[in-house]
């Protein structure tokens, strides 16, 4: 029993030990570890209003998908190594994130210029401009026997007329169409397309059509788009964020672990290695849920830190009044434990629902915050309660009647 | 001082003899200390229940002049809420408010401008576009100092946005509230409930009418700090009404109701002040060393932990006996109350 205890413990901290060893590195990568939010490595959010057309047309869900392929077009071209872009077709806005971006004023300007699209030789001489297309569509053409995919472009009227045109002069030559200054295709042109119905063949399936079609689409953009938000952080200032908050969390787990370590001695000990234990689930879960960790994510991080020996505290304070009523230790670690857990769960569940109204309700940098908090303080429900009262019980069973001033217990026999 | 015995050391009280039969059964060992026990072992100890009207009348003065200065000048919104421009920017060289000021009027804006550090300065200014906050910055290097466009932080806030994040607020604190009350009510019977949600509230109002009456500017991080309240006020709350429910089932006929909320006010204070101490250390270390974004959070939050440190011992507790004795009514209300 005494040895079993002694082994317990000792294989628990070499494990922990070994856990925090090899956690350094893959939690720290700057690549693969746990990515650093903008406010964190500088970068730019983004948040685009589409504005109705002149005429009051509305704004569809097909216009969205339009803008938000250009968006990503031109994203591509800064090399940002992560950006986010998402449609919000309900309001109607595309917000992008582009974390680590090096020069964010560039970013902006290139985004928020309007797109455009246009029909270039091999010279890239402007022969047609994009706003005479009237539709591109995926297909499937079957006439030469086999499935071909394709994507029909339509003419508008005039359009019709120039492209004939066009497409009359250049048989065998190559057209390209670009968005903005960026070739997208080019294709050659086969036979003249005077009816203003053409079609580019030679799509390896109809989701690569449709993709190009939605390019071409977009060039003749019906939506403006605004920008309704921008927040913009330089690289350095991100960097000293970053500084600046790391060195927050580390006094705050060094004032932590002296607080406990004076006030509980022995179980103040095991305290700040179960705290050990919830920074790396707490870092690990943010990890294994794809989190991206943000100057909000990390004060919710150093308070739960504070929140989770809160559990200690509570449960410390039973064991040391059973004690002073002459309780054995044994006795006193058990009844502590279970009297205090309804404590800790009526006080800690209140705090989860409000977690839970930031995550579903917040805006993106609370949700970051909101995230950190619930997933905390379900972590250090199992470091205050369950793993605390494991390593307790061990010492406790390795020798039942250790000096009770160790406990921090004061004055009792 | 009993003779050596294995599984305890004394046997103050006839309850022990259940821990001496069986250990597994845990009994509420620590109800065992009488009232006067725990008054003794108390340096500090005053009674807390007698003196209730004086804690109510405490938190009365702070609440009520922020519900007034909450009606008369409100909260300070920053442009998270109303929409606008934030700049923070560490200048190169030496710069003076008066210059970077002079540079925000040369383009005909105008918009406060607080130094924040050495050389770093916040401009705070209303909602503009892209063309004009080119100009605004080429102004800046021109009039104030040259700054490293990597030195920049900007957030720019349409009024749409703003507005949203107002609705979005309510209606997280709507829903929080909401699960919150619920859970309480639910868990504790009405008496408690009831008074742990006052004490909630407490928490709130103290908070916010603090920031009202100081007009310390907000942003969206001071929702999370609120909502954050709300969800920890209640936790010293339930550390003593554990207690009390403890306590309260071991009365006998002649206890007083007032003396045993007392008691187990006191027999958790070490407790309340120390899980409290825990995270306030945390919401210091944010504010003195987090950085500027992350004050307002740590701010608000210490101000609501602290209320809700002293609302847990000093209001719903109190709040439970002040009902107790009304509800109990007049005729009874001398006799075991007034005895101690």
């Amino acid at each position: 029993m005494k040895r079993g205890n002694i082994l317990k413990l000792v294989i628990t901290v070499i494990l922990v030990a070994a856990a925090v060893f090899f956690s350094i590195q893959p939690l720290t990568n700057p690549t693969k570890g746990i990515p650093l939010g903008l406010d964190l490595r500088g970068g730019v959010h983004l948040v685009l209003q589409a504005e109705p057309g002149k005429d009051g047309a509305p704004v569809t869900d097909d216009d969205m998908a339009k803008a938000k392929a250009i968006i990503e077009q031109r994203v591509n071209g800064l090399g940002v190594a992560e950006p986010i872009i998402q449609v919000d077709n309900l309001r109607k806005r595309i917000i992008v994130e582009l974390a680590g971006v090096t020069d964010p004023d560039k970013a902006v300007n290139t985004l928020k210029t309007t797109a455009k699209l246009t029909f270039r030789d091999a010279q890239g001489n402007i022969l047609l401009d994009g706003s005479q297309l009237k539709d591109a569509k995926a297909g499937v053409d079957n006439s030469a026997g086999k499935a071909d995919y394709v994507v029909q472009l339509t003419f508008t009227t005039q359009g019709a007329d120039q492209f004939a045109k066009i497409t009359t002069e250049n048989v065998g030559k190559k057209i390209g169409i670009f968005l903005d200054e960026n070739m997208i295709q080019n294709p050659t042109v086969s036979t003249p397309i005077v009816n203003g119905q053409g079609q580019i063949t030679g799509y390896s399936s109809l989701d690569e059509a449709a993709q190009y079609a939605v390019m071409l689409r977009s060039g003749a953009l019906p939506v403006s788009l605004s920008i309704a938000e921008k927040r913009q952080v330089g690289a350095l200032l991100g960097v000293d964020s970053l500084k600046k908050s790391l060195n927050a969390s580390m006094y705050a787990v060094i004032f932590i672990f002296l607080f406990m370590l004076v006030l509980y001695r022995l179980p103040g000990i095991v305290a700040n290695f179960a705290l050990v234990v919830f920074g790396l689930i707490v870092l690990w879960a943010l990890y294994a849920i794809g989190t991206v960790l943000t100057l909000p994510g990390i004060a919710g991080f150093v308070l739960t830190l504070g929140m989770a020996v809160d559990l200690n505290i509570i449960i410390y304070e039973r064991i040391k009044e059973e004690i002073k009523l002459g309780k054995s230790l044994r006795a006193a670690v058990d009844a502590g434990f279970s009297r205090a857990f309804i404590a800790v769960f009526d006080s800690n569940i209140t705090t989860l629902f409000a977690g839970a109204a930031l995550f579903l309700l917040g805006s993106s940098s609370i949700k970051g915050f909101a995230l950190t908090l619930i997933i905390g303080i379900i972590a250090s429900l199992f470091t205050g309660v369950t793993f605390t009262r494991w390593i307790m019980r061990w010492i406790v069973g390795v020798n039942p009647r250790l000096s009770k001033s160790l406990f921090g217990v004061k004055g009792v026999k | 001082m009993a003779g050596k015995n294995y599984n305890n050391t004394t046997g103050k009280t006839d309850t022990e003899k259940t821990v001496k039969t069986n250990p597994e059964v845990i009994t509420p060992a620590a109800g065992d200390q009488s009232y006067e026990q725990v008054k003794q072992e108390q340096r500090f100890y005053f009674n807390i229940v007698k003196r209730r009207y004086i804690w109510f009348v405490i938190s009365l003065l702070i609440i009520i002049p922020g519900i007034v200065s909450l009606f008369t000048q409100g909260l300070n919104l920053g442009i998270d809420f109303t929409g606008g421009v934030m700049l923070d920017i560490k200048f190169n060289q030496t710069v003076t408010q008066a210059q970077v000021t002079k540079a925000i009027e040369s383009i005909g804006l105008t918009g406060q401008v607080q130094m924040t550090g050495n050389n770093e300065v916040l401009i705070r200014t209303t909602f503009m576009d892209e063309q004009k906050r080119s100009e605004l910055l080429a102004a800046i290097q021109k009039d104030a100092a040259s700054f490293d466009p990597s030195n920049l932080k900007e957030d720019s806030v349409g009024p749409a946005i703003g507005a949203e994040l107002r609705s979005g607020a309510i209606k997280a604190m709507v829903l929080a509230a909401a699960l919150i009350l619920l859970y309480v009510s639910i868990r504790f019977r009405f008496v408690y409930a009831f008074s742990g949600i006052v004490a909630l509230l407490h928490d709130i109002l103290v908070t916010v009418g603090i920031f009202s009456i100081f007009q310390w500017q907000i942003d969206s991080s001071f929702i999370a700090a609120i909502l954050t309240v709300f969800g920890y006020s209640i936790n010293d709350t339930v550390v003593i009404y554990d207690r009390i429910r403890e306590n309260e089932k071991r009365m006998k006929k002649k206890d007083s109701f007032e003396d045993m909320v007392d008691k187990s006010v006191w027999q958790t204070m070490g407790r309340s002040v120390k899980t409290v101490g825990t995270v306030i250390i945390a919401l210091l270390c944010i504010f003195f060393l987090g950085g500027e974004s992350t004050k307002v959070f740590a701010l608000a939050m210490t101000i609501g932990v602290f209320s809700g440190a002293y609302s847990s011992i000093f209001t719903a507790s109190q709040l439970v006996v002040e009902i107790k004795k009304r509800m109990a009514g007049p005729s009874k209300k001398s006799s075991p109350a007034e005895a101690n």
